[in-house]
């Protein structure tokens, strides 16, 4: 029995309590919602949700007891298999949907894509980490060049939306290590200029829903059907929402990728402009109390990680509800913590369990 | 941590910029809750809107078409239900290859295929299109067990009309058949758009086109809650639909029946009316064709016999053909002529077999003449020379004028659409008929030859019936209608179609009551009296022949030598009994020879039926050769005109 005890508080010992108790809120709103998006459809992917939540949880648990260092160790590693995977990907991969983003192991398949958010801000961060105090020019360019690889393979799939979280959550490491604003500022002007030049590179149906965003009626059946439907969601819950499981465009599937992508939409429809601002207080608290475990943080690689994690989190939930909303384009970027799918939520788990880990580690290193 | 300082500064670097980082997460979140509160507040009313319309769909509910019954109660129109095969080709995984898989399974032939290409091309992708209409049980079972394979195919009750006398009187009742563009904009100008959403079908002819508003009835609706695929989820709310109105009609099935027979199939129409009244008691025109072929779209190969037979079977001779009316017209040029003072019936004329008029000579058919003619004498006998003198003494104005009254080169009205104007020659008619100014001159010769019928004039049998009936009424003039009343079956409320005189006209009793007795000597003693023999009623009736074409100088008209086409049309107008009429009416056989050959035997059995019951044998008789009753022989010695 005490061997049991001291097992499961060694378990839980590096668990951070505000920080799981957001994630919980959060994974909660998430069952409510998918089985709300699910259940007119005859059957309801709860029970597969939470085997997913218990899976990336214990993952979490693992990764929040590894050590930091231990981690650094792994930033190499998994970072060049990513690349490779990715490589991989590009030659043999699977198409799904018109998109080469899987590779097929034979009896499953796998999306090196995802490995490829956590391992990133891994890499650069145990860079920084290495090259600390000595940052130079020649430093950013080799960070900046880490970066891109990955980026370019998984934009090529092509994959929109995870090519923007992996590059936001390098781009967040660079910022965080110190990036001269003069060169973010360059860096900005550079990529305006360049702007006409992307849109050249963008597939047909990327340059769609950039369009549709700007007026989702010229298409209204097409590609603006999707945003037109969702705001109509949002706009109809109104400020106390249509009740649990009371969504019309919802339970009519009027909303596509209700319990995926356009979640939100389903959540906002029945709970309302209350339920909104839960939701956004909820990742208010996760990014504050993520930012506050950086600032605490007591060497360059776990501020840097830290920080660049919880940055990332950030840019899913805002850039999900933004393009729900119909402010921002359509980009596959689940709601962090409350879309249905098991891979995206072990790859958020990492990050939170890394978060963990950075802040139950810190006293063990000043020590 | 080499350098404690530099160390410190990285410190205090980082931590500006997680402090930017974080206030720049907190605008943008502040940028989505203002997207959320513009949303869900402020455009929350568009939104639910857009959300309530997204979610519910009004389905019509047809109305039950109104039922049309003859005087007596015999059901000439009705519905009734079967089962459709319909397909939505929207829902389908391929058109073709679903109907190739349904032809295994339930019988469709290639004029289905037809068929549904046809209407394809009408519709909307998403409306369900028949493929199959009547299914009998068998097919609908077969379909029900192979249903799973046919996604965007299911089997409707759906309501056809049905005509169960088929071809009896199909003229009058016409038919209904799929709604067209030009319908479609009808109904728009109409304001009915609304209560036709879920209407497939409309009148097109006869009955069923006039009354269409009447015997469709108002569509109910159905709220159904749909999902973003269109499917029905549940209904919300349901207004019952209105049944449209029952028509009783004036019509007699059996008169009518009796009547058409009466035809043998030969081509003409038949106008009977009751002169007290107005109401058309049988309206014939033959041949006919079974207005059921319509229903559910014609077929094609139907479609082509009927239309392009030579009889025309789809002509609604009764109203729309217009003939010369021949000596059917004496009658009437002689009360023209009391009324107008221009003659006394006891005024006589010596006929020498011929009228001078010019350098012309316009014959009587009677060689030698009729000696002396007296106005009886002139309508029992047919004189020809008696009616080309009145006229040249009435004058074409008087004329025109007179018959106009009567009703004649004017429209009846009757409630059924398609009815010609027919042709009252006067000056004014050639002013505005023709271009050439030679054409447009009226030469007074003409007026002559419109004295006994022939020349320019054309008339329906519906319009000399109805200038008879206006006769024999004392000039009572009511509108001629098929329908005598509109029954609301839903409240049981009856209304009656008029029976009010709309106009009179100023004729004196005892020139109607003079020519009344004429034409009963007609029947008794004149071109009448051998299909009227035995008669046990006295009806009153003239015979008349319309030449179809003229004979040129020193030419004998001799029927049999000419070809069927090119026979004279066999007229006969009559009314009975003489002296309180029941009944009037006008036949037309066309190229039947003389009227006292072929149209006075059908008016005979009319007759026989309507007064005393008695259902005829067979179709009426020809009889033979009826001298008297001629069409105009114009010996033209310098060819001025002929017509």
């Amino acid at each position: 029995m005490k061997a049991i005890k001291r097992l499961l508080l060694n378990l839980f010992s590096h668990l951070d309590l505000p920080l799981l108790a957001i994630v919980l809120a959060l994974m909660g709103i998430g069952l409510l919602t998918v089985y709300s998006a699910t259940s007119s459809d005859g059957f309801d992917k709860l029970d597969k949700q939470i085997i997913n939540m218990a899976v990336s949880f214990v993952v979490m648990l693992a990764v929040a007891r590894t050590p930091p260092q231990t981690l650094m160790r792994f930033a190499v590693p998994l970072y060049v298999t990513g690349v490779v995977l990715l490589v991989g990907v590009a030659l043999f991969g699977v198409v799904v949907n018109g998109s080469r983003r899987w590779l097929s192991l034979g009896f499953t398949r796998i999306q090196p894509s995802e490995l490829m958010k956590i391992a990133m801000p891994l890499m650069l961060a145990w860079y920084f980490h290495k090259y600390e105090s000595a940052l130079k020019a020649r430093h950013f360019l080799i960070a900046s060049a880490i970066l891109m690889i990955p980026i370019l393979l998984v934009l090529k799939q092509p994959d929109l939306g995870t090519s923007l979280l992996i590059g936001a959550s390098g781009f967040f490491v660079i910022f965080l290590a110190g990036l001269p604003w003069k060169v973010i500022i360059g860096m900005g002007a550079a990529a305006g200029a360049a702007l006409p030049f992307a849109w050249t590179m963008l597939h047909d149906y990327q340059r769609r829903r950039v369009l549709t965003l700007l007026d989702p009626t010229s298409d209204p059946l097409g590609a603006g059907y999707h945003i037109i439907q969702s705001t109509i969601a949002i706009g109809s819950g109104g400020g106390l929402g249509k009740g649990w499981l009371n969504g019309t465009q919802t339970h009519l599937e009027f909303i596509p990728e209700k319990h995926t992508d356009f979640i939100f939409a389903v959540f906002s429809e029945e709970w309302g402009l209350l339920g909104n601002g839960i939701l956004l207080v909820l990742f208010t608290l996760l990014i504050g109390r993520g930012l506050a475990i950086a600032a605490a943080a007591p060497t360059l690689f776990s501020r840097l990680l830290a920080g660049a994690l919880t940055l990332v989190f950030f840019i899913y939930a805002f850039v999900n509800m933004g393009m729900v909303s119909g402010i921002l384009p359509v980009v596959g970027v689940p709601l962090p913590f409350v879309s249905y799918g098991g891979t995206a939520l072990v790859t958020l788990m990492v990050g939170i369990g890394v978060l963990m880990s950075i802040h139950t580690h810190r006293m063990l290193v000043k020590k | 941590m080499s350098d404690f300082y530099q160390n410190e500064q990285d410190i205090d670097r980082f931590r500006n910029r997680t402090l930017l980082a974080g206030v720049l997460v907190l605008l943008c979140f502040l940028v989505l809750f203002a997207r959320f509160v513009y949303l869900q507040i402020l455009q929350y009313d568009y939104y639910t809107t857009r959300a309530e319309s997204n979610r519910i769909s009004l389905v019509p509910i047809m109305p039950n078409r109104g039922n049309i019954i003859d005087r007596n109660g015999v059901v000439l129109a009705r519905n009734y239900s079967a089962f459709t095969l319909e397909i939505t080709p929207a829902k389908t995984m391929g058109l073709e290859e679903t109907i190739d898989g349904l032809a295994e399974i339930v019988e469709i032939e290639l004029k289905d295929r037809r068929r549904f290409k046809r209407l394809l091309e009408e519709s909307k992708n998403f409306e369900s299109i028949p493929i199959r209409t009547r299914l009998s049980d068998e097919e609908v079972a077969r379909f029900a067990a192979h249903r799973y394979r046919f996604p965007g195919v299911e089997i409707k009750a759906r309501l056809f009309r049905q005509y169960p006398e088929n071809t009896l009187a199909a003229h009058a009742i016409g038919y209904i058949s799929r709604i067209n563009t030009k319908d479609k904009e009808n109904i728009e100008t109409d304001g009915q758009a609304a209560n036709y959403k879920g209407t497939e079908q409309i009148g097109k002819v006869g009955l069923e086109a006039h009354y269409e508003y009447e015997l469709h009835g108002t569509a109910g609706y159905e709220q159904v809650e749909v999902d973003a695929g269109g499917r029905a989820v549940r209904i919300l709310s349901q207004t019952a639909p209105t049944p449209g109105n029952n028509l009783q009609l004036t019509l007699d099935a059996t008169l009518q029946r009796v009547a058409e027979q009466a035809f043998g199939g030969r081509r003409g129409s038949l106008t009977a009316i009751d002169p007290n009244t107005g109401a058309v008691l049988a309206l014939v025109s033959s041949p006919a064709f079974d207005p059921n072929l319509f229903v559910d779209g014609i077929r094609f190969d139907d479609w082509d016999e009927l239309n392009n037979h030579a009889d025309k079977p789809l002509l609604n001779r009764a109203i729309y053909s217009t003939y010369p009316p021949g000596s059917t017209f004496k009658p009437l040029m002689a009360l023209g002529a009391l009324t107008t003072g221009k003659r006394t019936a006891a005024q006589t004329i010596a006929d020498p077999g011929y009228f001078n008029f010019g350098n012309r000579r316009f014959m009587d058919d009677k060689v030698g003449g009729h000696g002396m003619v007296d106005m009886n004498k002139s309508i029992v006998v047919s004189c020809n020379t008696y009616y080309y003198m009145l006229a040249n003494d009435m004058g074409i104005d008087t004329i025109a004028r007179f018959m106009g009254d009567l009703g004649l080169g004017r429209k009846t009205e009757i409630d059924i659409p398609g009815e010609a104007t027919g042709i009252l020659p006067s000056p004014e008619w050639k002013q505005r008929r023709f271009k050439r100014p030679e054409q447009r001159k009226w030469y007074s010769g003409e007026t002559i030859s419109v004295g006994i019928g022939q020349g320019y004039n054309a008339y329906s049998t519906l319009q000399m019936a109805h200038a008879l009936s206006n006769v024999v009424s004392y000039g009572r003039v009511f509108r001629p209608h098929l329908v005598h009343s509109i029954t609301n079956p839903t409240t049981g409320e009856v209304r009656l179609v008029e029976a009010q005189p709309i106009r009179q006209i100023a004729l004196k009793p005892e020139h109607v009551d003079f020519i009344k007795r004429a034409m009963a000597g007609v029947v008794k003693e004149g071109t009448g009296s051998r299909a009227f023999a035995g008669a046990p009623y006295e009806s009153g009736g003239k015979t008349g022949t319309a030449q179809v074409f003229s004979l040129k100088s020193g030419q004998k008209y001799v029927a049999g030598a000419l070809k069927e086409k090119l026979r004279d049309h066999s007229w006969y107008v009559a009314f009975a009994p003489v002296d309180q009429p029941k009944i009037v009416l006008a036949v037309m056989v066309e190229n039947g020879g003389f009227g006292a050959q072929s149209a006075a035997p059908i008016a005979r059995q009319v007759f026989d039926y309507y007064l005393t019951g008695k259902v005829p044998g067979g179709p009426a008789p020809e009889t033979e050769n009826v001298e008297g009753d001629a069409g105009a022989v114009i010996e033209e010695e310098d060819g001025h005109e002929g017509h």
